[in-house]
């Protein structure tokens, strides 16, 4: 079963800039995706467009049931509430500590306290960090720090996890251990979609590899390295 | 139960708001502080600067002079005419023995000359002294009492009058217009303030729309916390007000400077005060938050 449909998606800057072109993909429920492709290709602003920071100017993007593409900017949530997102620099607020960061997300919805404590120390204790609730972030490392951010993005139980490089500030070590993370959240059954420049891992996965060179999708391997497309 | 529990949450945060941006916080309740106590003591000043006019104004009179010759019938009658006038408030009757009454009071050498004269040979006339309701229209009405019958002239000091009512007018205006702006500054600089501080949290904005928050969820506890600046706020300016004019109050009672110089009552009127300074300050706290959070959403 598809749990995104892209069709015909084109995304022109103000600026001029075109940095989507008639891309169409689709990926299955459970998939693992790596988007790679060189800076400036279009990478960031294909993963944007999918949380719909930004608006596509042609084209659609369909996740589960909802209509991204059309989406009201006012109506934006409704789409958040179903995926989790990490970034490269984690986007963690430092005067909460690492319980609260987590617990934000549920917090907003409205859930009882018990709910969140419940569903907030299962998702620390699935990136390995229920030892650390009450640090600060800039207590902990990089490599903790991320892990903070990945369980915010699934505390929640999305259906779609979104991470736009998540390694590229880490060592490869702590780069590895977050993919393991990744792979575990993956194995459980959410989407996984990642951008990443990080060739090494992408080789290691053997997952599906989508290829975007200058805004067009080049090239989709079903298992694929990225020594394909150093040439 | 979810609202109530989400409402809680922002009551919470905007707790935690406050606490854990200190410094910009203090910023914010500092310029609120500042910005009010100058509108309160603004207020104050203008209110009893009106107070006085009235004052004055209350003072004027139109005074009648009545024929020397006539009749008690006569003076009943004119009497009952004045009572008919729109415009007259109230009068004062005197009898022209009782002007010289008045008049020998005032001197000795009055006394001597007055105590010369016979019954019927005092100079003076009956005189009825009167307010009038709108002293716009003061010289109108004079008219209109100089032209009932026997009445000998008229005198509310004319000219000066006229020229009292546009000053006090115009310091007035000037006074109302001070206090308006005043309160305009104060609008401007706390929610200039409260930008300030929201452009600091940002990022915070960011993240809460990233996790899933919607507009309404954001802004709550933004609108919460500019409450409980505002409140904060108020709350030095609210007890400088009242104490300082409650002792100046005890010192103008004590020390009679002028008729005219009399303070307004403290109560309730340096309640009001107060209401409208808190009234301010929180308004301008939530609207100020709201406005400014505003900006990182994406409406």
């Amino acid at each position: 079963m598809e749990l995104i449909k892209i069709e015909n998606l084109e995304k022109k800057y103000k600026t001029g800039v075109t940095a989507i072109y008639d891309f169409d993909l689709k990926v299955k429920k459970g998939d693992f995706i790596f988007v790679i492709g060189a800076s400036g290709s279009g990478k960031s602003t294909l993963i944007k467009m999918l949380y719909r920071e930004e608006k596509p100017n042609k084209g659609s993007i369909v996740i589960g049931n909802i209509n991204v593409a059309n989406l009201k900017n006012r109506k934006v949530y409704k789409l958040r509430r179903k995926l989790g997102i990490v970034f490269q620099d984690f986007k963690l607020l430092p005067r909460l500590t690492v319980y609260e960061n987590v617990a934000f997300a549920l917090e907003i919805l409205g859930l009882t306290n018990k709910e969140i404590r419940n569903k907030t120390i299962k998702a620390l204790e699935l990136v390995g960090l229920k030892n650390k609730v009450k640090s600060y972030p800039d207590q902990l490392s990089g490599g903790e720090q991320q892990r903070v951010a990945i369980a915010r993005a699934i505390v929640n139980g999305p259906k779609l996890l979104l991470c736009d490089e998540p390694t590229g500030n880490l060592d490869p070590d702590t780069s590895w251990e977050i993919m393991k993370v990744l792979e575990e959240i993956n194995n459980l059954g959410t989407t996984v979609i990642m951008a990443t420049h990080d060739k090494e891992m992408v080789n290691r996965m053997q997952k599906r590899v989508i290829v975007i060179e200058e805004g067009r999708l080049k090239k989709d391997y079903e298992k694929g390295t990225y020594e394909n497309e150093s040439a | 139960m979810k609202v109530l529990r989400m409402l809680g949450r922002s009551i919470r945060d905007a707790f935690k708001g406050v606490f854990r941006n200190f410094s910009l916080s203090i910023a914010s309740i500092s310029c609120i502080t500042i910005t009010l106590l100058i509108v309160g003591i603004s207020m104050v000043l203008s209110y009893n600067a009106e107070n006085v006019a009235t004052l004055i104004k209350k003072d004027f009179s139109v005074v009648v002079f009545v024929e020397n010759d006539a009749t008690s019938e006569e003076v009943k009658n004119i009497k009952e005419q004045i009572e008919n006038m729109d415009n007259v408030d109230s009068y004062i009757y005197e009898t022209k023995q009782e002007v010289a009454e008045d008049m020998k009071e005032s001197s000795a050498i009055f006394k001597v000359i007055i105590d010369s004269w016979d019954e019927d040979e005092n100079p003076f006339t009956d005189t009825l002294s009167i307010k009038v309701k709108d002293l716009n229209k003061i010289s109108e009405t004079a008219d209109e009492l100089s032209n009932l019958n026997k009445v000998e002239f008229v005198k509310y000091g004319e000219g000066i009058v006229e020229q009292i009512l546009v000053i006090l007018d115009t310091v007035g205006n000037f006074l109302v217009g001070i206090v308006i702006a005043l309160v305009l500054v104060t609008v401007f600089l706390v929610s200039n303030t409260i930008k300030l501080t929201i452009f600091s949290r940002r990022k915070e904005i960011e993240i809460m729309r990233l996790v899933g928050a919607s507009n309404f969820n954001i802004k709550l506890p933004f609108i919460i916390e500019g409450l409980f600046l505002g409140v904060l706020g108020s709350i030095l300016p609210i007890v400088l007000t009242i104490y300082g004019y409650n002792s100046l109050f005890n010192y103008m009672s004590l020390n009679e400077i002028s008729p005219f110089l009399k303070l307004v009552n403290p109560s309730p009127f340096i309640y009001l005060i107060s209401l409208i300074l808190l009234g301010i300050g929180t308004i301008v706290g939530m609207f100020g938050s709201a406005g400014s959070v505003r900006k990182y959403l994406k409406i």
